[in-house]
């Protein structure tokens, strides 16, 4: 990006990883909406996750505190996070470790292409990482002649099954264990042809698959969900010891990081370490932590990178309002209480963000103009607001990119008609409260309807309808 | 390399500058009311998380550890760090000390055998820092079994006070059940790339 200038927060570039769908939102929905598996799949395993949490949350009487602390910390951290970033770049060097610093995807991916080929190897092992999908650094990993191996369970299942994933925390959870069994028995060399769809006996076949390449692969490719500016100290939090292999075999460790995930002190940590696992898996705490600080002589990586990586972040920080959708942990709390993910899946969302954070994150990565729909992809209902740890306020940041994307329309489209039926909705209290009260009895009454709540469900059938008449739009658009 | 990467660097943080515009240096007030460090320590609360997650747990005296390792892994090869207690370890297992050993020499070991640096009661954490006694990382994730060996001046209420003991500087491993998943359908499933089985042995204080 040598030829932006200097200092001017920009979004992500086009044609390169995965924040655009090839379809709108309305689109892909109504072609996931037709699939009946996949929302029995779905409405499954979001009512089992929002069970697990909310028990979970309930053993913590100071959740409301603990979130209130979290929201405070990721403020603080993007009115700093400049000098945030110097101090952690200094901490992360002292340790033996080093930083590099990505303005895109591009880059990012040229630069870890780069330190995979230095090494000599042309096999890497990764780690469920949000932001290398983001950035598509499988594909330039491929294109440079390198394998990437996932290594969590779910991304495995997504890249055998030649599929995308559709949640963030459990990229396959659009598929059932009979539908895995079959791409494993396709799929995964070396398998046991008499593989049963037990998922006891489906997670020991990747046990076994991945083992050796764990042992003999002399890199890995890490994200990080916490990195703290004050001792330059990194931390993976995940489950299945698929981390914990990544980071303590190979000789090499790149972790790629966006620059948004910087915490300030390591006592910010017993903050998140308490909201992260509740309000995602639904645990007390996930299984395995790791927390690496640069290189430890003899124990793990000796070579240890960081890719500190901006590819939109400074563009989303530049909106005051938008800027919070940068304060998000991943947990995916939102997504599983999102009555519109809930029938739609994540990817109808076309982006690596799905539900409700990436209704407001990939927009505003991207330039709104190239998501357009996805500030629509929401009844308003509010769920999201409620159970994201961080209180990031999904709903205001909805209505606030609904309002920009208007902006910046010149002239009306169908995007922006529908906007206006929104944006009146959204004008009358009344409507809007009725719309939100249906949009929670329905999500409560656990409806597994083929359509989406309201007022989604006027706005799809109404992509089916003859277009209003102009003169209607405008008179419209003139009393505004 | 170097130049480019000079560059991208002022570039990044030339754009986050004009994005928050100008801008305070000092941290803001962060509001902790939230249960701070130094909340009464309940092991049976630890137990009882520690079995909730699938671990198995055992309590008694230093000198009986040895009698709970060969009941666990007796007969069988087991790697241990380098300063781990030596009447721990029953003569019927073969312990050998990692001394460097390889990846693959020690995937090939049945168990292992450490002590622990901080327990989490609330949460059924146990938490290893790469100490002597509990050696380097790798040690305790290949082999199948890992016996944890725990002295209840370890254990601590909550979070605030595991990260107030830890040291970050340390590599960290924070451990709360075996290795699971719950990539398919969200059933959690024990033992995936991690030990299966995970038995955490409670010894009062010396
Ligand atoms: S927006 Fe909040 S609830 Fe959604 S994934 Fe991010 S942190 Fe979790």
């Amino acid at each position: 990006m040598t030829s932006t200038f200097l200092g001017m927060p920009t979004t992500a570039p086009r044609g390169v990883g995965h924040l655009r769908g090839d379809q709108s939102f309305p689109a892909a929905a109504r072609r996931a909406l037709a699939d009946s598996q996949l929302r029995r799949n779905l409405g499954h395993a979001t009512a089992t996750i929002r069970a697990k949490s909310a028990a979970v949350i309930a053993e913590a009487p100071d959740w409301q505190q603990l979130r209130d602390a979290g929201a405070a910390i990721k403020a603080d951290v993007m009115a700093r996070l400049p000098e945030l970033l110097e101090q952690l770049e200094a901490a992360v060097t002292a340790a033996g470790g080093t930083v590099h610093w990505a303005a895109d995807a591009v880059e990012a991916n040229r630069i870890v292409t780069e330190l995979v080929a230095a090494t000599g190897s042309d096999r890497v092992i990764k780690v469920k990482s949000m932001a290398t999908q983001e950035i598509g650094l499988n594909e330039a990993l491929e294109a440079a002649g390198i394998t990437p191996v996932e290594t969590d369970l779910a991304e495995l299942i997504v890249q055998l099954g030649d599929d995308r994933p559709s949640h963030i925390l459990v990229p396959a959870i659009h598929r059932n264990r009979a539908e895995i069994r079959e791409i494993f028995l396709r799929e995964m060399p070396g398998v046991d042809p008499a593989l049963t769809d037990d998922p006891v006996a489906l997670a020991a076949a990747a046990r076994r698959y991945l083992r050796q390449t764990f042992l003999h692969t002399p890199v890995a490719v890490s994200g990080a969900n916490f990195a703290v500016a004050e001792t330059g100290t990194l931390v993976v939090v995940e489950s299945e010891g698929n981390g914990r292999m990544c980071l303590t075999l190979p000789e090499t460790l790149i972790t790629v990081m966006g620059v948004e995930k910087v915490v300030p002190t390591w006592r910010d940590l017993e903050v998140f370490l308490q909201l992260l696992p509740r309000a995602s898996t639904g645990e007390r705490m996930n299984p395995y932590t790791s927390m690496w600080t640069g290189v430890s002589p003899g124990d793990g990586p000796q070579q240890v990178h960081l890719v500190l990586l901006d590819n939109g972040r400074s563009a989303v920080l530049a909106d005051e309002v938008g800027r919070q959708a940068l304060h998000c942990i991943r947990c995916s709390a939102c997504l599983n209480v999102c009555p519109v993910y809930e029938r739609t899946g994540g990817h109808a969302y076309g982006s690596v963000y799905p539900g409700p954070i990436g209704a407001v994150l990939s927009p505003q990565l991207t330039g709104v103009e190239e998501n357009a729909s996805l500030p629509y992809a929401s009844s308003l209902c509010g769920a999201c607001y409620d159970a994201c740890p961080v209180k990031i306020n999904i709903p205001e940041l909805l209505v606030h990119l609904r309002a920009a994307h208007v902006t910046a329309q010149r002239r009306p489209t169908t995007e922006s008609i529908a906007m206006a039926a929104a944006a009146y909705t959204m004008d009358h209290p009344a409507l809007y409260a009725a719309a939100q009260r249906a949009a929670r009895l329905t999500r409560l009454a656990g409806r597994r309807g083929r359509g989406l709540p309201p007022p989604l469900s006027g706005w799809t059938i109404g992509r089916d309808l003859p277009q209003p008449p102009p003169q209607t739009f405008r008179e419209w658009w003139a009393e505004r | 390399m170097v130049g480019r990467t000079v560059n991208s660097r002022e570039l990044i943080l030339g754009r986050l500058r004009a994005a928050i515009g100008p801008t305070t240096t000092t941290p803001a007030e962060v509001p902790r009311d939230y249960r701070p460090a130094g909340g009464d320590v309940d092991l049976d609360v630890l137990v009882h998380r520690l079995t909730d997650y699938r671990a198995t747990v055992h309590r008694c005296s230093d000198a009986e550890v040895a009698k709970v390792v060969d009941e666990v892994l007796g007969g069988q090869r087991v790697v241990v760090p380098p300063r781990v207690p030596g009447h721990w370890l029953p003569a019927t297992v073969a312990a050998v000390t990692d001394e460097n050993l390889t990846a693959e020499q020690i995937a090939a070991f049945d168990g292992v055998v450490t002590a622990a640096a901080v327990a989490i009661a609330e949460t059924g954490t146990v938490v290893l820092d790469a100490a002597p006694d509990q050696g380097r990382r790798v040690i305790t994730l290949l082999p199948d079994v890992h016996i944890c060996v725990l002295r209840t001046d370890q254990v601590v209420a909550g979070a605030p006070d595991a990260i107030a003991r830890l040291d970050p500087n340390r590599p960290l491993t924070w451990i709360s059940g075996p290795s699971a998943t719950s990539d398919i359908e969200l059933n959690r499933v024990e033992g995936v790339h991690g030990p299966r089985r995970l038995h955490v042995v409670i010894v009062p204080r010396p």
